[in-house]
């Protein structure tokens, strides 16, 4: 699904690639908590052209459009379950103001997606598991989340292997009614949640070996400090938090419609 | 000088939880320091069974009854727990993929010291040394997936070799590997053995590629030591043999000649090499 | 018999695992494909059974392009086993496990039962028959899987990587078996890295490297061709080794079997003594 083509890290050398994870975290919060404040368009218009500059400092463009038309089918959802729940609850009628509202709704759904796709695109999984560690997540979750990252390869080729093995053996997993091709896939889930649990057996074995549990307060080869990068990406994402809840409250925002 | 046994077993037996018979019954063997020690036998032999003795993975990972004595290091093994004997003693396993867990190669060998709380500058220090130590400091930032099956066990290597242990316990770790790389990871410990004096403790069934660099081998079948002593008297025993082993084609030549009149030194061969040079010693070129 | 013609074969990722292979499996044969890993080794035989379909070129399988039938149908005719009996194994007991294939292919209920009892038998696992094969060790189940293969008595037969983790026993017994299969006219195809075992099976050789066969011939001779050996990362066999030490002595060079090593050596020997 090309959805989630743009949330595939892509290991390439940029500014943004080289934020602090954490950082980029709260910028995707404060994107996440100023689309909520702000239902209208002209407001999130700007929102989503604010991020631009990021994906093409990122060089992750191709990715990031990969994305966005990944999303536009649920996008074209959103807008037409939008209008028209309120052109029925608007006795039949289409309003400027509702359908205005709609394309609102759809425009923030975008925004989120483009805000998380640059946060993916840009962070690979050792940067996000490091910073899982440093951000006083227990060990044992971030363990859990990088060592799922790196199994995940090798858990699909050895489905295609298993696959393979049991197609060399009559096995015709197109053929055959419905039931039929769900029971098609008991010959490749068992040997592979077999496999899987043989293979943390070994995964186990391997940690004791290296002195897993030793020291109460384990210490990390690598550490993510803050760089003059970070703390510009942490002002310019204070400064569209306190500017979208200034929006929120004080200035209201004129229907396009009305612009004309 | 006085001999010092890293390694101590009296009597040792084993059964798995749920097993009817032992895997493991009256293993005595002692493994002195700087050694380089074989521990091979025929599948179901027992030998995986007794590596894991060695770091206390038995009795503490896998339960089951374990009678008699081992010790390691000096530390009996059913009173320390793993991670501590992790320290003295490190175990590589026989696949490669699924002994390392991190996003890149460096992250994995510092796993174990990263565990035992080291400091940065201390964990870079060791790191660094281990990459170097196995060949692999080029390819320490690719991910473990992403290298080739002997790159793998090198890091596993250099992960238990960061630790500074004084015993290193290899279980088959070629078996997946084709012979090239396998020779490869043969002369890689053999260097630990030899440079730092690291005591070797590996179990392999391929003889051909392993038994000139030990002094020390350890038969074993159907769950007993059934011959441990010097590779040359040991490998040239009819017995081995007879157990299923697959001696090193050069020893069977070898035997094979003297059996048949051959005047040729009674030196029992390990390798091409050794069998050349005493085939040199009485055949004239013609 | 196989056909292969000109294949080329490019995985989705972009890499080039077999550039122009042309070769041919006559009925009855046994063949060691030998190479690093990379080399392109599984790969080709991946495309015998029709699992890959060459990028260009044709492969022919008793006359019928593999492009043009199913993956189903092939394997009727060429069984493959998979280096790790773990990735096949889901029944709950050897009999389902050996019936699994059988009735994929639509045998009658009554030839399943007659091929299961043959096949436990050749294996000598009727013993276990009713047991699960998860409760089996790890050479037990290298044999359900090589039963359950052969349970339908392919014509031909694709082991794949058969020797890793066995020891001197089992593989002696693997090498019986494959003689055995000989006799019964069966093609056998190993792909292997093992230069010991094959040095003791003498097969015909084909060495690949970066997806091209780079030799192609009997064993003997491959396995004590130094250069060849080199370009595909190959180890020579031991019996090999020494006999290249003692060419300067005026021995022949092309000896893998350790009782001609013996004869040779002895003659040499005797022939000195008088």
């Amino acid at each position: 699904m090309s959805i989630f083509d743009g949330l595939k890290f892509r290991k390439v050398y940029s500014p943004i690639h080289n934020l602090d994870p954490r950082i980029k975290f709260i910028y995707v919060i404060v994107i996440f908590v100023a689309a909520l404040l702000l239902g209208s368009i002209l407001p999130l218009l700007a929102l989503f052209f604010l991020q631009v500059p990021f994906v093409l400092l990122a060089r992750v463009h191709r990715q990031w459009l990969r994305s966005l038309r990944g999303a536009l089918f649920l996008a074209l959802f959103i807008l037409s379950t939008n209008v028209l729940v309120k052109w029925a609850s608007a006795g039949y009628v289409f309003l400027i103001g509702d359908l205005e509202s709609s394309v609102a709704m759809t425009l923030r759904f975008v925004v989120l997606v483009e805000s998380f796709s640059v946060f993916f695109l840009t962070t690979s999984p050792d940067m996000l598991g490091l910073a899982l560690e440093q951000s006083h997540v227990p060990y044992e979750f971030s363990f859990a989340f990088t060592t799922a990252v790196r199994f995940v390869p090798v858990l699909a080729e050895e489905a295609q292997t298993i696959m393979d093995a049991q197609k060399a053996r009559g096995l015709e997993m197109e053929k055959g009614g419905f039931m039929k091709r769900i029971r098609n896939y008991v010959p490749v889930l068992i040997p592979l949640i077999v496999s899987a649990i043989r293979r943390s057996l070994e995964l186990a074995e391997a940690m004791e070996s290296r002195a897993w549990g030793a020291a109460k307060k384990r210490t990390n080869l690598y550490a993510l400090t803050l760089h003059r990068g970070d703390f510009a990406m942490l002002a310019i994402s204070v400064i569209v938090l306190v500017l979208a809840i200034y929006i929120y409250l004080f200035i209201p925002v004129p229907l396009v419609s009305s612009l004309f | 000088m006085e001999s010092m046994a890293v390694i101590e077993s009296k009597s040792l037996t084993y059964t798995y939880p749920g097993a009817s018979k032992p895997s493991i019954s009256d293993v005595t063997i002692k493994v002195e320091k700087g050694e380089f020690v074989l521990i091979t036998g025929p599948s179901g032999c027992g030998k995986t069974t007794l590596c894991r003795c060695f770091n206390g993975l038995i009795p503490h990972f896998y339960q089951g009854e374990l009678t008699g004595e081992m010790i390691v290091a000096g530390k009996d093994v059913t009173k320390f727990q793993t991670h501590e004997l992790a320290k003295h003693v490190g175990l590589v396993f026989q696949n490669p993929e699924n002994q390392l867990f991190a996003l890149s190669i460096e992250k994995d060998v510092a796993f174990g010291l990263e565990n035992l709380g080291f400091s940065r500058p201390e964990m870079r220090e060791r790191v660094d040394w281990a990459l170097k130590l196995t060949g692999i400091y080029d390819i320490r930032d690719r991910s473990p997936h992403e290298v080739s099956g002997g790159q793998q066990q090198r890091v596993a290597i250099a992960a238990v070799l960061a630790m500074q242990p004084e015993i290193i316990v290899l279980d088959e770790p070629t078996s997946f590997l084709d012979p090239l790389s396998a020779e490869r990871i043969f002369e890689v410990i053999h260097e630990l053995n030899q440079r730092l004096g690291i005591t070797v403790v590996l179990v392999e069934h391929r003889l051909d590629l392993t038994a000139r660099y030990a002094t020390h081998i350890v038969i074993m079948d159907r769950g007993k030591v059934c011959s441990n002593g010097d590779t040359r008297e040991v490998l040239r025993n009819e017995e081995t043999r007879l157990v299923g082993v697959g001696i090193p084609k050069a020893t069977l030549l070898h035997q094979m000649l003297i059996k048949s009149g051959m005047n040729i030194s009674k030196v029992t061969p390990l390798s091409s090499d050794e069998l050349v040079k005493l085939l040199t010693e009485v055949l004239v070129p013609r | 018999m196989i056909l292969v013609e000109g294949v080329s074969f490019k995985y989705p990722s972009g890499v080039e695992a077999l550039k122009g292979v042309s070769l041919t499996v006559k009925d009855g044969e046994f063949i060691a494909i030998m190479g690093q890993n990379g080399a392109g080794k599984t790969t080709l035989v991946k495309h015998f059974n029709g699992l890959l379909k060459p990028s260009s070129g044709t492969i022919r399988v008793d006359g019928v392009e593999t492009t043009k039938t199913t993956i189903a149908s092939l394997s009727k005719t060429v069984g493959f086993v998979f280096q790790n009996p773990d990735h096949q194994l889901f029944s709950e007991t050897v009999e389902q496990e050996i019936a699994f294939a059988l009735k994929n292919f639509g045998f009658e209920e009554a030839v399943v039962e007659k091929q299961i009892t043959w096949a436990l038998n050749l294996l000598s696992l009727e013993q276990y028959r009713k047991t699960s094969p998860f409760m089996l060790s790890g050479g037990e189940r290298k044999r359900v899987a090589l039963a359950s293969v052969l349970a339908w008595d392919p014509q031909i037969l694709i082991l794949d990587e058969p020797t890793i983790g066995q020891d001197h026993e089992q593989k002696e017994k693997l090498r019986q078996f494959i003689l055995q299969l000989q006799t019964q006219g069966k093609t056998v195809v190993i792909v292997t890295h093992d230069v010991e075992f094959v040095a003791e099976c003498n097969p015909r050789v084909i060495l690949m490297n970066e997806g091209k066969i780079v030799a192609d011939g009997e064993g003997k001779e491959i396995l004590t061709n130094t250069a060849a050996l080199v370009e595909s990362s190959i180890v020579l066999p031991q019996v090999a080794q020494i006999f290249k030490k003692l060419e300067p002595l005026g021995f022949p060079s092309n000896v893998i079997d350790i009782y001609e090593a013996k004869d040779l050596l002895l003659n040499a020997w005797e022939k000195q003594q008088r």
